[in-house]
C-alpha cells in the first residue's frame, strides 16, 4: 500500500452560489470519514454558506455559465437570456428540482455533519469587516480567523484545494 | 455470498456522500470484531466503499449487486 503523507484536507470555499458550496462540505465530511482532519476556509463570498439560515436559499446563477443544461433538451436558449430577470431563480429551481430528484443531501444537512465530524469552520475575519458581517450572523461552530489560522492547519501534512 | 452481521444499515435513495458518512458513524459504533451490513442504491458506492476501506484499514469482507442495489459487509479492524 502506498504512503498516504496528506492527513489533513485544507479548502478554501470562495464562492456563494448553490453549485460552489457543494464541494468544499461533500470533500471535507468525507474526508473526515476517511479518517482525515478538515478544514474549510470561508472567504468572500464563500462565506453566505455559512451564514445562519442562508445554506439552503444559495442560487445558481445561468449567466457566465453555458454548462448548465437547457431546461428544454435540445432547445438551445442564448446565455445572454440569463440576464432577463427572474432567470437566475429559473436556474436555482431546475437545479434544486435536480438534486431533490437524485435524493442529494440539502447544504444544511451537510453543513450539520461537518459541525457533527469536527470540520474546523474557518470564517475570514476580513471578509466580514469588509462585509458589514457580524460573527453573530454566522452558524454556531464557526470560529474567525484570517490567513494565518487556515495556513497553520494547512502546512501540516495536508491537500489544499480551492472552490 | 452472505455474512453474519451485527448492525444493518440502509442508505437506499442516498447520493454521495451520505452513503459513505452513515458506514463512517456506523463502524464507529461497532467493537472490533464485529460487521456491518450497508444497503446503498448510489451506482457511486462500489469504488467509494472500496476506497473507504482501503484508506481507513477495515476490512471489505464481500459484496452483492442484485438490480441495482449494493450490499456490502464490512468489518470494523481498529
Amino acid at each position: 500500500m502506498s504512503e498516504n503523507r496528506a492527513k489533513r484536507l485544507a479548502i478554501i470555499a470562495g464562492h456563494g452560489t448553490l453549485d460552489a458550496a457543494y464541494p468544499p462540505l461533500i470533500l471535507a465530511t468525507s474526508a473526515v470519514a476517511m479518517d482525515m482532519e478538515a478544514a474549510i476556509f470561508f472567504t468572500f463570498y464563500g462565506l453566505e454558506i455559512i451564514k445562519k439560515g442562508n445554506a439552503d436559499k444559495l442560487q445558481v446563477s445561468p449567466i457566465a455559465n453555458p454548462a448548465m443544461p437547457q431546461p428544454v433538451p435540445g432547445v438551445s436558449v442564448p446565455n445572454i437570456l440569463g440576464m432577463l430577470p427572474g432567470m437566475t431563480a429559473v436556474a436555482t429551481g431546475m437545479m434544486n428540482g435536480w438534486m431533490k430528484k437524485a435524493n442529494v443531501a440539502k447544504l444544511s444537512e451537510l453543513l450539520e455533519m461537518a459541525l457533527e465530524f469536527d470540520v474546523k469552520l474557518i470564517a475570514c475575519q476580513m471578509t466580514l469587516d469588509v462585509m458589514g458581517v457580524k460573527k453573530e450572523e454566522l452558524i454556531d461552530g464557526v470560529e474567525v480567523g484570517g490567513a494565518a489560522t487556515f495556513l497553520e492547519f494547512a502546512s501540516q501534512e495536508a491537500l489544499a484545494l480551492t472552490f | 455470498m452472505s455474512f453474519n452481521f451485527d448492525q444493518e444499515l440502509d442508505c437506499s435513495g442516498l447520493s454521495c456522500p451520505m452513503p459513505i458518512l452513515k458506514t463512517k458513524k456506523a463502524v464507529d459504533s461497532l467493537e472490533i470484531g464485529q460487521v456491518l451490513k450497508m444497503i446503498a442504491t448510489d451506482a457511486g458506492s462500489l469504488p467509494d466503499v472500496n476506497a473507504w476501506t482501503a484508506k481507513t484499514g477495515h476490512e471489505l469482507l464481500g459484496h452483492e449487486e442484485a438490480s441495482g442495489t449494493f450490499t456490502f459487509y464490512i468489518k470494523k479492524t481498529k
